[in-house]
């Protein structure tokens, strides 16, 4: 019987491609306990920042520094933060169509973009097709908050030389372990320091500055960008790995399912071929018995 | 506002919350020097150096190192925001000791101009400091 034999090597086969997505899953999951913990973790630091400069930019003058210059974007920078491996679902398909589509919609307003792929999946779909500058790949592994420093380190200056006029990241952010949304954030000029700078809540308090205001921002705005690539680093590690875990976790249902089906076919066939041989034998015995 | 003589102090690193709770009193290494911090303390900003952070918390002194930051107090509440902060017990003497002569034998060698010179100096200062710390209960 070559079909029965066809069928059952098929199930062997998808019982093997379970055991590995089973075990894709539970490894994406142990990862993605990690990662969350670090983003959980990070959420005061940067929610306490983002507070302090906000009270500190109020009591500045909005060109005190040169990273708050709001100047006609001509020239744009743009990090687009993907995965460095796949088989995570839309996780990365996601991201790079909302950066082609950003990209498009800035070129056809005639602007300059260069752009700074940070994850494999981004730089190979990008290397031929767009203008890059600095990559880094196969950061994700294990990173820091030095990764994020390194990477400000390649961008503020030319934002500060002038070179460029605004520096956006595009990164996937994390809803919840199965959604994931690709979010297109200004890092520079910083947006909600200057929007929100007569709505901010004053707290009518008077700091002592300990040095002067303007030092402490001069500190403080390079500490801001690299709190920004941090949260997008730990962000896009915490989607990778529970995009990949709801896309393992559908594919070990499929593979269920495939079992299924291929073990209802296979015992369709066999009691067809019993069936048949049984008829046989039947019609053998009458043929010999009227003989 | 409560009667007791207490701030509430937290450490936050881009970590972890390293300490939050109620203290006495608080002594930050900031960048323009030591500064201490009771109940009733001036609103303030401040540049938190590499250095030595303690508060006293009944009655008890705790140490710890931490890196640069920021520090503002406002309202009785003191938050230290820093790269990293270590309690006096949880310090690697180990590590530090290792980082220290690293950087010791590196720093005399390059010269002021040098791009990695101030993070050398930063990463001995920090080894210093832990080490310092790590002496303390």
């Amino acid at each position: 019987m070559a079909a029965l034999r066809d069928i059952k090597r098929k199930v062997t086969a998808v019982q093997k491609t379970r055991q590995i997505t089973k075990a894709m899953n539970m490894v994406a999951a142990s990862k993605f306990k990690f990662s969350q913990a670090r983003m959980v973790n990070f959420r005061p630091y940067a929610g306490k920042f983002m507070e302090v400069l906000m009270s500190l930019a109020l009591r500045v003058e909005p060109d005190a520094h040169p990273l708050l210059a709001v100047r006609e974007p001509k020239k744009l920078r743009v990090i687009s933060m993907t995965s460095d491996r796949g088989l995570c679902g839309g996780f990365n398909t996601n991201l790079i169509k909302a950066t082609e589509r950003f990209m498009a919609e800035k070129a056809r307003e005639g602007k300059e973009i260069v752009l700074i792929p940070i994850g494999r999946k981004g730089r190979d779909y990008f290397r031929k097709r767009a203008k890059i500058t600095n990559e880094w790949v196969d950061v994700f592994g294990r990173f820091d908050m030095t990764l994020a420093v390194e990477i400000a380190e390649d961008v503020i200056p030319p934002f500060e030389k002038e070179e460029d006029d605004e520096l956006y990241i595009i990164y996937n952010e994390f809803r919840n372990v199965a959604v994931q949304r690709p979010m297109i954030v200004r890092i520079l000029p910083p947006p909600s320091l200057n929007q929100n700078a007569e709505s901010a809540p004053d707290r009518g308090l008077d700091y002592i500055y300990e040095p002067s205001a303007d030092a402490l921002l001069e500190k403080f705005l390079p500490m801001y960008v690299h709190n920004m690539i941090y949260r997008a680093l730990v962000e896009t590690s915490a989607g990778e790995n529970g995009a990949r875990m709801a896309a393992m976790d559908n594919a070990t249902k499929n593979c269920d399912d495939l079992i299924n089906n291929l073990t209802l076919k296979y015992n369709k066939v066999r009691q067809a071929a019993i069936t048949a041989e049984l008829m046989d034998i039947v019609g053998g015995t009458e043929a010999l018995a009227k003989g | 506002m409560s009667d007791e003589p207490v701030v509430i102090l937290e450490i936050v690193t881009p970590e972890k919350m390293v300490f939050s709770g109620k203290v006495e009193q608080v002594t930050i290494q900031g960048s323009e020097g030591q500064f201490g911090v009771l109940k009733g303390h001036a609103p303030l900003l401040s540049a938190v150096e590499i250095g030595e952070l303690n508060f006293t918390r009944d009655g008890k002194k705790n140490y710890y190192a931490v890196s640069t930051g920021y520090a503002e107090v406002a309202s009785d509440k003191v938050t230290v925001l820093a790269e990293a902060a270590e309690r006096s017990d949880m310090i690697d003497r180990e590590r530090a000791r290792r980082a220290k002569e690293a950087a010791e034998t590196k720093l005399p060698k390059m010269s002021r101009e040098d791009a990695d010179y101030e993070r050398v100096r930063a990463a001995l200062m920090r080894a210093i400091t832990r080490l310092g710390v790590s002496e303390k209960p």
